[in-house]
């Protein structure tokens, strides 16, 4: 990507419905149309859908009465057929798209408490679920039916747990916690994302740091030895509140969301830059951002306190 | 007095004089004033409705039949506010160094405010410093937005934070 280029976002219309906080935004990986979901503390899951015709988003329906509490997080299978969302009442749900309906499949239980994390391997073998319980769910998913076997339960943090996210190409698990934890950060770390080829991540934090790590991806593959993740680089003194959301786009860049209600887009090294910070991208916090799977049409997701999700497009400035 | 209190005998203070606010300079009722600290003292220990009838809404002490202010645990420079930046910022001290009940008179004063003022303000509530023998975690704690969403679900401790801003006639 050409560093010089004038980015900007373009806002398009505002997808309203939920009544109440937003909490995170997920777009299906395959479908040729754009979808996403989105989970809030209204207890729902709504999907919306773009019509190409009219050039216009839609609400296509609401996943409603299975959680009795906030639904937290959400994700799409990579198949893009199946999605998880984890919700405050202990349980992971698993909705299945028939068409025109979603029906829930499934839901899991096992963690004794609120569950803040939902996350599919590469392969949509395995789910992983973190919780306020301080543990990680590692669930199987067996072959055809509906099914779901509790494979690992994973006790090692100290303290609440805030995400889990596999691995883009390799069954490795990493999560982060209100313990300061993955290692570095000096307060509660709140997510984590990979770039595409899988040997780079960013995490983002209480700290006001969002941070890049890196490691030698041909001996990861190689299982030979365990590989390292070493620090790159400290994104710092850009956030003035703290960073909720990062994600890393297909084409290198960064996006955040913070608790100071702006978006900000920052290049993969060699030296990590600011390319641009959307201030007041929402009127209050921005709890997620993610961007569209498709190579083409670069589109950014983001939810917000206000109830709000966003579809913002990246263009190059006339 | 029941034994089990983890302050038994508080030190009670008098109540603050309040100042007047004389707001007859400015009759326009669409014209936006900032919030200033003193208003934010007031959202804390008064319900705007009744503040001419002595319908006092004090926060009150989870333990004790007292307001915060009666304890100390807040005082008018306890707030700190920058409207323009939509700011607040509230630092109480808790009655004792291992007041257990530290996380609820917070959650009430975050409650207090989430209600009363506009949703584009940021709140951050702290325990002044060295005041709790837990001060990092607790303002941890009371600073993370999910824990409080997760917090306000639980229908124990929402009756708890009512309590403590329910209304008490004097």
């Amino acid at each position: 990507m050409d560093l010089m280029e004038k980015l900007e976002l373009v806002e398009l219309p505002k997808l309203e419905g939920h009544t109440d906080r937003v909490w995170n935004v997920f777009w299906n990986p395959v479908s040729t149309l754009p979808i996403l979901a989105s989970c809030s503390g209204n207890n729902t899951v709504r999907i919306w859908e773009h019509n190409s015709l009219s050039h216009s988003w839609s609400c296509k329906t609401v996943l409603e009465e299975t959680h009795t509490r906030t639904v937290r997080s959400c994700a799409w299978s990579p198949s893009g057929k199946l999605l998880a969302t984890a919700s405050f009442d202990g349980t992971t749900a698993i909705w299945q798209n028939f068409g025109d309906e979603f029906e829930c499949i499934s839901n899991l239980e096992g963690h004794e408490n609120k569950v803040k994390s939902v996350s599919w391997n590469a392969a949509g073998s395995y789910l992983a679920t973190c919780s306020r319980d301080k543990s990680v769910w590692i669930w199987e998913v067996l072959g055809g039916a509906n099914e779901y076997d509790c494979a690992a339960v994973v006790n090692g943090h100290t303290q609440d747990l805030k995400m889990v996210q596999w691995h883009p190409t390799m069954n490795v698990l990493f999560s982060c916690s209100f313990d300061n934890t993955i290692n570095g950060h000096s307060s509660t770390v709140w997510a984590i994302s990979f770039n595409a080829a899988g040997d780079k991540m960013v995490t983002c934090s209480d700290d006001l740091t969002l941070k890049i790590w890196e490691t030698d991806i041909a001996m990861m593959h190689s299982g030979e030895a365990y590989a390292y993740w070493t620090h790159l680089c400290t994104l710092s003194g850009y956030h003035d509140r703290t960073i909720y959301s990062a994600h890393w786009s297909r084409d290198n860049i960064i996006a955040s969301g913070a608790g100071d209600d702006a978006i900000r887009l920052f290049a993969d090294g060699p030296s990590y830059i600011l390319l641009l910070k959307k201030e007041n991208a929402h009127d209050v916090d921005v709890n997620s951002v993610q961007w569209s799977p498709g190579e083409e049409n670069r589109l950014l997701a983001s939810a917000s306190d206000d109830g709000m999700v966003k579809i913002w497009q990246l263009a190059t400035k006339q | 007095m029941v034994s089990g209190l983890i302050n038994e005998n508080p030190t009670v203070y008098e109540r603050k004089e309040r100042r007047v606010r004389t707001d007859s300079t400015n009759s326009d009722e669409f014209s936006v004033e900032p919030i200033d600290q003193l208003e934010i003292f007031d959202i804390l220990f008064f319900d705007f409705a009744f503040i001419n009838i002595h319908h006092i809404r004090d926060i009150r002490d989870p333990e004790h039949p007292y307001s915060l202010e009666q304890l100390k645990v807040l005082t008018e420079d306890s707030v700190e506010v920058d409207d323009l930046k939509s700011y607040v910022r509230v630092t109480f001290t808790p009655t004792v160094e291992h007041c257990s009940m530290a996380t609820i008179i917070g959650l009430s004063i975050r409650v207090k405010l989430m209600r009363s003022l506009p949703p584009r303000y940021k709140i951050d509530i702290r325990v002044a410093p060295g005041s709790h023998a837990t001060e990092a975690a607790l303002n941890k704690q009371l600073n993370d937005k999910e824990r409080v969403a997760a917090a306000l679900e639980n229908p124990n401790l929402v009756e708890m934070v009512d309590e403590c801003l329910s209304p008490s006639f004097e």
